[in-house]
């Protein structure tokens, strides 16, 4: 029963490589702190100080933006896709 | 019995009706009207609202420009009997109300209706956009549109260069490069608008020389200049599509909110090492940049191509899809990216559709009767929530 979080290339350096992490499924608060506890300079990088998702960090649950689902709240099932998706802004 | 062509004339006159010019100029805007004759009859002038479809490419071509056989049609010629002869063929085709212009365009003219030269295109160009005249979707029509149509690309640089060359290629009219840097030897890894012996020319220039090149019917204007708060509105005014071809944060939300401001949209594209991103911000309809990113990263997490390399490959990959949804814009075809964001794993070969929306919170477009102010952002990014409005 587990979920697949993509990591985009700008973040592998901080997941040891992994281009996907599986992790369990759930809330998707509970879903990042199962990856920042692995990873957890990853943490830094994706929460501030309060535990909020930083705002130049987009977070996909399949298709959707999580912030026009229920943010961390969101239920990630099991087999879905979380895709982090941080502003790139090379040309 | 043989028939001579006055009688198949009369014949066809007999079974289908015409139509007095002046209840064709009543009509005008409520009817399809298509002209039969050949290209260079309709070259010396043609009734404006008219679509040319010469007698000999009317039956095959005619269901890519009718949907329905029981809209009205008028068909017309030089004098009334090549158009009287289309007309009877439609009709035993299936469309049922189709009519000739009886006299044909001569009549038209001598009883003072209006009529003028149509845009066409020369000989020279049915044979160099001949690929594209043969999409039903372009056409000799779409192909004029695109020779009227303006695009300014920021960058001239790894998305700006295909998109550039496709664009040009393409026979859009107009073409604006903005960049004020000067090529290096380090960009023709993947910049592919500029070469060896233009190292230390300005970018915008060797753009130009390449683009003039490929394609001389495309006019190039080029702006030698850093992308600013004081010349940003100048620059975008007057351009259809603005292709985002940056390679800093500060200029994306610059080109973000001149666009939303003016109400241009831009088709935006950024690379990082082996992924792309791609989608287009279409103002107010769709989400703008600021919608999706609220803030810039912090400059020590956003290394750019220069610190972190990118692989040559992959800004040909993204800007090429950019000229992509350009030339969808301009020509008013099929869906393009506004509220997607396509993102493209080199690495993985994998490219993915993601679901964007407009922010209802967002400082820039989040009430249209308040265009954002231009502010200037220095290299650390003023934060997104302090963008300025217009008053
Ligand atoms: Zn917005």
């Amino acid at each position: 029963m587990s979920a697949v979080v993509k990591i985009p290339t700008s973040l592998r350096g901080l997941t040891g490589g992994s281009s996907e992490v599986e992790v369990p499924a759930g809330r998707l608060g509970e879903v990042i702190t199962n990856l920042t506890d692995t990873y957890p300079d990853l943490g830094e990088r994706l929460l501030d100080e309060k535990g909020n998702l930083r705002r130049f960090v987009n977070v996909f649950v399949a298709e959707d933006d999580i912030r026009f689902l229920e943010g961390l709240e969101t239920e990630v099932s099991s087999g879905q896709v979380v895709t982090i998706l941080p502003a790139v802004a090379g040309g | 019995m043989s028939l001579s062509y006055q009688d198949l004339i009369n014949e066809a006159k007999h079974e289908i009706p015409e139509i007095e010019p002046a209840d064709l100029a009543d009509l005008i805007g409520r009817v399809a009207i298509f002209d039969v004759r050949e290209s260079d009859e309709y070259e010396q002038g043609a009734i404006a609202t008219a679509k040319l479809l010469p007698r000999g490419l009317l039956e095959g071509a005619i269901d890519k420009h009718i949907d329905d056989p029981g809209e009205k049609i008028v068909v017309y010629c030089a004098g009334g009997a090549r158009s009287a002869l289309a007309a009877q063929t439609l009709t035993r085709m299936g469309y049922s109300n189709v009519s000739s212009l009886q006299g044909g365009f001569g009549r038209w003219k001598s009883d003072g209706h209006p009529w003028g030269l149509p845009e066409a295109l020369s000989n020279d160009q049915r044979g160099r956009y001949s690929r594209h005249i043969l999409l039903p979707e372009v056409g000799e029509e779409g192909q004029i549109r695109l020779l009227e149509s303006k695009a300014l690309i920021v960058g001239a640089g790894g998305l700006g260069s295909p998109a550039a060359l496709y664009l040009a290629a393409a026979g859009v009219g107009t073409i604006g490069i903005v960049d004020f840097d000067v090529v290096d030897a380090t960009n023709l890894q993947r910049q592919i608008l500029h070469n060896l012996d233009r190292v230390g020319q300005s970018k915008v220039e060797s753009a130009r020389e390449t683009l003039t090149a490929l394609n001389p019917d495309v006019k190039i204007i080029t702006y030698d200049e850093r992308l600013s708060a004081e010349n940003v509105l100048q620059i975008f005014s007057g351009y259809d599509v603005v292709v985002d071809g940056g390679d800093n944060f500060p200029t994306r939300y610059l080109v973000n909110d001149a666009s939303v401001h003016l109400g241009i949209p831009v088709v935006h594209g950024s690379i990082f090492r082996f992924e792309g991103q791609v989608t287009v911000f279409e103002p107010y309809t769709g989400p703008c940049y600021r919608c999706q990113y609220p803030e810039p990263p912090p400059p020590e997490l956003a290394p750019s191509c220069a610190e972190a390399g990118v692989l040559g490959v992959l800004p040909g990959v993204i800007g090429t899809l950019q000229a992509m949804e350009v030339l969808k814009i301009l020509l008013g075809i099929g869906d393009t990216l506004s509220g997607r964001l396509l993102t493209y794993d080199g690495l993985s070969q994998e490219f993915r559709t993601l679901r964007i929306r407009r922010d209802p919170t967002c400082p820039a477009c989040s009430d249209e009767s308040h265009p954002p102010a231009i502010v200037e952002y220095d290299q650390f990014c003023t934060p997104a929530g302090v963008v300025a409005r217009a008053g």
